[in-house]
């Protein structure tokens, strides 16, 4: 891999090797985790195609499309640039190669393992920690070496300041790991079940406040460390405030931590912490359009870039939908808009909203700027596929949340139909039939978004294989030679 | 509730870790010179083969 027509030192370069298998990883899980969820969202139009098969039910492929795009595609994009970031604005190598190609084979090990247990029903039940022990347990060590290799490599940076990516990253990190050692805790009873530690509603309300606090820190503060590197990188410009970028960082940290009993309204959650849970949700509107206008701003005074380059759009749109989605989550939060909303597809409209928008755009658009990086080429194979891809992206969400919105209003209200005599208006099923035509809207926009990822895939295959890596020294090792 | 009994204490206590670490940040001067700190990633990364390293100016501690 390395020149050999240089006699470069291999510690006076980036060690790129885990974070090219992390990308090729991040879009290769993509492809699956984003089949998997159209295949359930035309099971929910019609439901016959499962043939009755018990493996491809929706209550088993549910949990696996959100594992595989959460902790497959989004985690493997995390790993990949968490790595590349760190070493680029830390101007060291990473602490130990073998250690991070261990923490990559590890945690395809814990992806392939989900892969199968799920779909035969192995499952702890709690929405985004269905792993069982042994998986939850191997997923821990494999966190354990992730944390290592990245905090081992900031503590021996050779820039003095930490790049405030970096504290996004490392937040995440160490969070993400509290949640999972909290909320995994469990009593196996054999080899693949266990019983949660703990029960009721104790259980619920430490489900969700690892649940939200997962969307938190996994699903925000992650990618935000992508956003604070790679929408200054592409641009050409600093970030537009990064006083404010610090600000956004520790406002959000000390406030996310309590929001989770916003999924427990009306339950039998005490009323004062389900209240506790909305404000904390409120105050999060704050810093989290804080940031989104930080990162848009960056463009000010370069606006057509927006216009040139689509890996700007795709930057750029992933933080407007960072900021539809920050003020709708709150909007949800307060208790009378959460009692027609809650249960419904509006919720479903939310969160795909920062899925298809926030997470999986910037995520696209981050691995768009680092996949010719991997292969020593300027850009991607084809730039006019990048720009394809990011309109049939957009145009598939806005298909995907509008329906979703209609079809959850609608469940909403209905629901909530009284006749006169105080009787329901309509049956459970009545409503049920009346959504067909928004899943069927829903099913097309999933749809585009997959197509959107394969043109992506085949974009990367081209690109990887028609480049070859090329090692890039680093910068204070130039300096000292 | 009484598994406010745990997460109350443990997000006390991670409060506080938090602001043993931003007390941190600030004694080390992490927040010296935002400015330049916010510029200093757009410096180039050249491959082996290509030109010199530009800039980079490092600031060793």
């Amino acid at each position: 891999m390395v020149n050999p027509s240089v006699a470069t030192p291999p510690d006076a370069v980036y060690d790129d090797r885990a974070v090219r298998l992390f990308s090729i990883a991040a879009v290769v899980w993509g492809v699956v985790g984003m089949l998997v969820g159209v295949f359930i969202a035309a099971e929910l139009a019609f439901p016959d195609i499962s043939l009755g098969i018990p493996w491809l039910s929706y209550g088993r492929l549910r949990p696996l499309h959100t594992n595989a795009v959460i902790f497959a595609f989004g985690g493997c994009a995390l790993m990949a640039t968490s790595y590349y970031v760190v070493q680029r604005t830390c101007h060291v190598r990473l602490l130990s190669s073998k250690l991070a190609e261990l923490h990559f084979w590890g945690y395809q090990a814990v992806i392939v393992l989900a892969a199968i247990t799920l779909p035969l029903g192995i499952t702890r039940g709690k929405e985004y920690a269905e792993l069982e022990w042994p998986i939850a347990l191997l997923l821990t060590v494999v966190w354990v070496i992730y944390a290592i290799v990245f905090f081992g490599t900031i503590g021996i940076r050779k820039v003095r300041h930490i790049y405030v990516a970096n504290w996004f990253y490392g937040a995440f990190i160490i969070a993400v790991a509290l949640l999972h050692v909290v909320n995994a805790a469990s009593i196996p009873v054999s080899l693949t079940k266990s019983y949660s530690a703990y029960a009721g509603v104790q259980d619920a309300m430490v489900q969700w406040w690892y649940g939200h606090n997962a969307v938190g820190f996994f699903l925000t503060a992650g990618f935000l460390g992508m956003m604070y590197y790679f929408i200054p990188k592409q641009a050409g410009r600093p970030v537009y405030s990064y006083r404010l970028s610090i600000v956004h960082f520790w406002a959000l940290i000390f406030t996310y931590m309590w929001a989770g009993p916003h999924h427990l309204h009306y339950t039998a959650l005490p009323d004062w912490v389900q209240s506790v849970g909305m404000m904390f949700s409120l105050v999060l509107l704050a810093p989290s359009w804080g940031g989104m206008i930080n990162g848009i701003m960056t463009l000010s005074g370069a606006w057509h870039k927006l216009r040139d380059d689509p890996i700007m759009k795709f930057l750029i749109v992933s933080l407007s939908f960072y900021g539809m989605s920050t003020f709708e989550g709150p909007m949800m939060a307060i208790k009378t808009v959460n009692s027609l909303s809650h249960y419904t597809d509006w919720g479903i409209a939310h969160v795909h909203s920062g899925a298809l928008g926030w997470v999986g755009l910037i995520t696209m658009g981050s691995l768009y700027y680092l996949i010719p990086r991997m292969f020593g080429r300027q850009q991607m194979y084809s730039v006019r596929a990048i720009e394809l891809h990011f309109w049939i992206s957009t145009i598939g969400i806005v298909l995907y949340i509008a329906s979703m919105w209609s079809a959850g209003v609608m469940e909403g209200v209905m629901w909530r139909s009284v006749n006169s005599d105080g009787t329901l208006a309509y049956s459970f099923v009545e409503v049920v039939k009346a959504t067909f035509p928004f899943y069927v809207v829903r099913l097309g926009g999933g749809l585009l978004y997959l197509t959107g990822m394969l043109v992506m895939a085949w974009n990367t295959w081209k690109t990887a294989t028609a480049g070859r890596y090329q090692p890039v020294i680093i910068p204070l090792a130039v300096a000292n030679a | 509730m009484d598994s406010l009994y745990l997460l109350v204490p443990f997000s006390a206590l991670l409060v506080l870790a938090l602001l043993g670490l931003f007390a941190w940040a600030l004694d080390a001067g992490q927040f010296d010179d935002l400015q330049r700190e916010g510029e200093r990633i757009l410096a180039t990364d050249e491959p082996v083969d290509g030109h010199q390293a530009s800039t980079g100016a490092p600031s060793k501690q």
